[in-house]
């Protein structure tokens, strides 16, 4: 009931919900950056949906079955074939001894998430298995490093899958309509710039009326700057009244704007405090779509309330009971 | 000054109480009850409650309560505060060996200051820091406020990699990093105490509102205490 990593690609990490608690500390949050998508692949094969999966981000992992194992996928596209075969990615899989899994390149989004049968058994550091390598914690050793040839992902639960579920298509059942930035199952191409939902706070009333407007209404670009610490943003130079701030908290999603005007979104391994003015924050599942798109995608900063926001989360949730 | 704490929201499941709009040592006391008080009121409700120089930022759980209710709650719970006793947070020594081969602006200090590395050194050690925050990295303890005369701006370009123990200056603030990482602070010395430790009981050494006292020792004693004494690369610009 194990799975060898035979080729460990770009990145790959163990990843569950992030660490929780722990932000006055120091320590970041961590945890898979759509975490809709690991929601879903472990919602297939009936875990808890923060439990611990890998992220796999570009492609390029190769994993042989040790034993039958059962597996779930979501998230991008990144081409998987078992045994050279393309895979279907909506349903969970059984995977015979010595078959392989492979992981080619992005044909859609950047991250696709792999579950296992009751999650993967790796030691919690700090209430999270999830890899922050920056940190040095968590991970299969314990110390943040991503997945290597020769690791071995054992599942937690020694079972076949049992369920029948299959990831609802991209319709009114996932909640997920073209181009609104909700985040789905799988991640499919959009039509025009993304929408992103901001909830607006923190020193957006600094920036200038000019900037304001820009900023909701005119169209940003992914910059090739993007890891798992945050996501920059390029277009209109953003201008406010605010420097020397004091060092402050901050949620995932803060979107931060630096001297130079241009935007970055802080994501799951961020700073825990810093000090750049901020227009507000991205809500958890406007992060989510952002974690699969690449440089060059074009997006719009959409303004929601909190209790939109919250009932647009909720709603998520829900679709896993 | 008694503070009057606003609420601001900052994510659609954050809000930062802003206490105070300058850094001051003595807001350190206000900015603690603060987190004392938000803990006991939100319980569980709160999943993190990050106390920084002037605010504290709190999020919920969401599926158990709206940010309005938090709101309500939290405004409840600022309410009347009084300060925390300074006497609560412990005070740690740090023994520090202070040396150009691991403090490489050391120099730059003394010079702009216009006193010897030794009167740095003095100066330093001189007064105990409250410490304001945590953050940057895991036990990563923002510190302050050191004298006017050893203030000194962040480098330009900061280093690519800052070795573990290394105390550095940023301004008027100093701080140690407990682990080897990116940084643009001026290093003037390293110590061999460790500030994270996953082991550890509460894991990091520092609490927010904890005093440090920074003690010079010499090479020998630095080594004894398992101290690395890998020289510190300079930084790629001088004299910023």
């Amino acid at each position: 009931m194990s799975l060898k990593v035979e080729r460990a690609g770009p990145l790959a990490l163990v990843v569950d919900g992030g660490r929780q608690g722990v932000r006055h500390l120091g320590v970041t949050q961590g945890g898979a950056m759509d975490w809709v998508a690991l929601g879903w692949a472990n919602w297939l094969l009936g875990n808890a949906p923060d439990s611990p999966g890998i992220e796999i981000m570009v492609g390029g992992l190769a994993l042989v079955a040790e034993a039958d194992v059962s597996v779930a996928l979501a998230g991008a596209d990144l081409g998987a074939t078992l045994d050279g075969e393309p895979l279907a990615l909506a349903e969970p899989v059984t995977l015979k001894r010595g078959q392989r899994l492979v992981f080619e390149r992005p044909k859609s989004g950047l991250r696709a998430y792999l579950a296992l049968p009751g999650g993967i058994e790796a030691s919690a550091i700090m209430g999270s298995v999830t890899s922050t390598v920056r940190e040095g914690l968590g991970g299969l050793d314990g110390f943040g490093k991503p997945l290597a040839q020769g690791d071995v992902l054992t599942p937690r639960q020694d079972r076949p899958s049992t369920t029948d579920r299959r990831l609802p298509r991209r319709d009114a059942d996932s909640g997920q309509r073209n181009g609104d930035g909700e985040p789905g199952a799988l991640v499919t191409a959009s039509d025009g710039p993304l929408a992103l939902s901001l909830v607006p706070g923190a020193q957006i009333a600094s920036f200038s009326g000019t900037s304001l407007y820009r900023a909701f209404n005119d169209v940003w670009t992914l910059d090739q700057r993007a890891d798992r610490m945050g996501i920059r943003l390029t277009g209109p130079r953003l201008e406010g009244s605010m420097s020397g701030m004091v060092s402050e908290g901050i949620p995932l999603g803060a979107v931060q704007v630096p001297p130079d005007g241009q935007p970055i979104i802080l994501m799951n391994d961020r700073q825990t405090i810093g000090g750049y003015p901020r227009l507000g924050g991205l809500t958890p599942l406007a992060c989510a779509r952002l974690a699969q798109c690449l440089p060059c995608t074009e997006v719009h900063l959409v303004p929601v309330s909190p209790e939109r926001a919250r009932d647009d989360h909720l709603r998520q949730l829900a679709r896993w009971e | 000054m008694t503070p009057s704490p606003r609420l601001e929201t900052v994510a659609f499941d954050s809000l930062i109480v802003r206490l105070f709009d300058a850094i001051d040592e003595s807001h350190m006391p206000w900015v603690l009850a603060a987190v004392d008080a938000i803990r006991e009121r939100l319980g569980e409700d709160a999943l993190e409650v990050v106390p920084s120089y002037t605010t504290v930022l709190v999020q919920i759980d969401i599926r158990r309560l709206s940010l309005g209710e938090a709101r309500a709650r939290l405004g409840e719970a600022l309410a009347s505060l009084s300060p925390r006793a300074t006497e609560d947070g412990s005070l740690h020594e740090i023994p520090v060996w202070y040396d150009a081969s691991v403090g490489p602006e050391l120099e730059l200090i003394a010079q702009r200051a216009g006193i010897t590395a030794d009167q740095v050194i003095e100066r330093h050690c001189a007064h105990d820091y409250s410490v304001f925050a945590l953050g940057f990295a895991p036990g990563y303890g923002f510190m302050g406020l050191v004298e006017d005369t050893l203030a000194t701006p962040r480098l330009k370009t900061p280093r690519q990699k800052v070795a573990a123990g290394s105390v550095g200056i940023a301004d008027r603030q100093t701080a140690v990093y407990p682990a080897p990482s990116p940084g643009g602070w001026n290093l003037i010395g390293r110590t061999a105490t460790r500030l994270f430790d996953r082991e550890r009981e509460g894991y990091t050494l520092f609490k927010p509102g904890d005093r440090v006292r920074f003690v010079a020792i010499d090479r020998a004693t630095f080594e004894s205490q398992g101290g690395d004494t890998t020289p510190q690369p300079p930084a790629e610009e001088s004299g910023a």
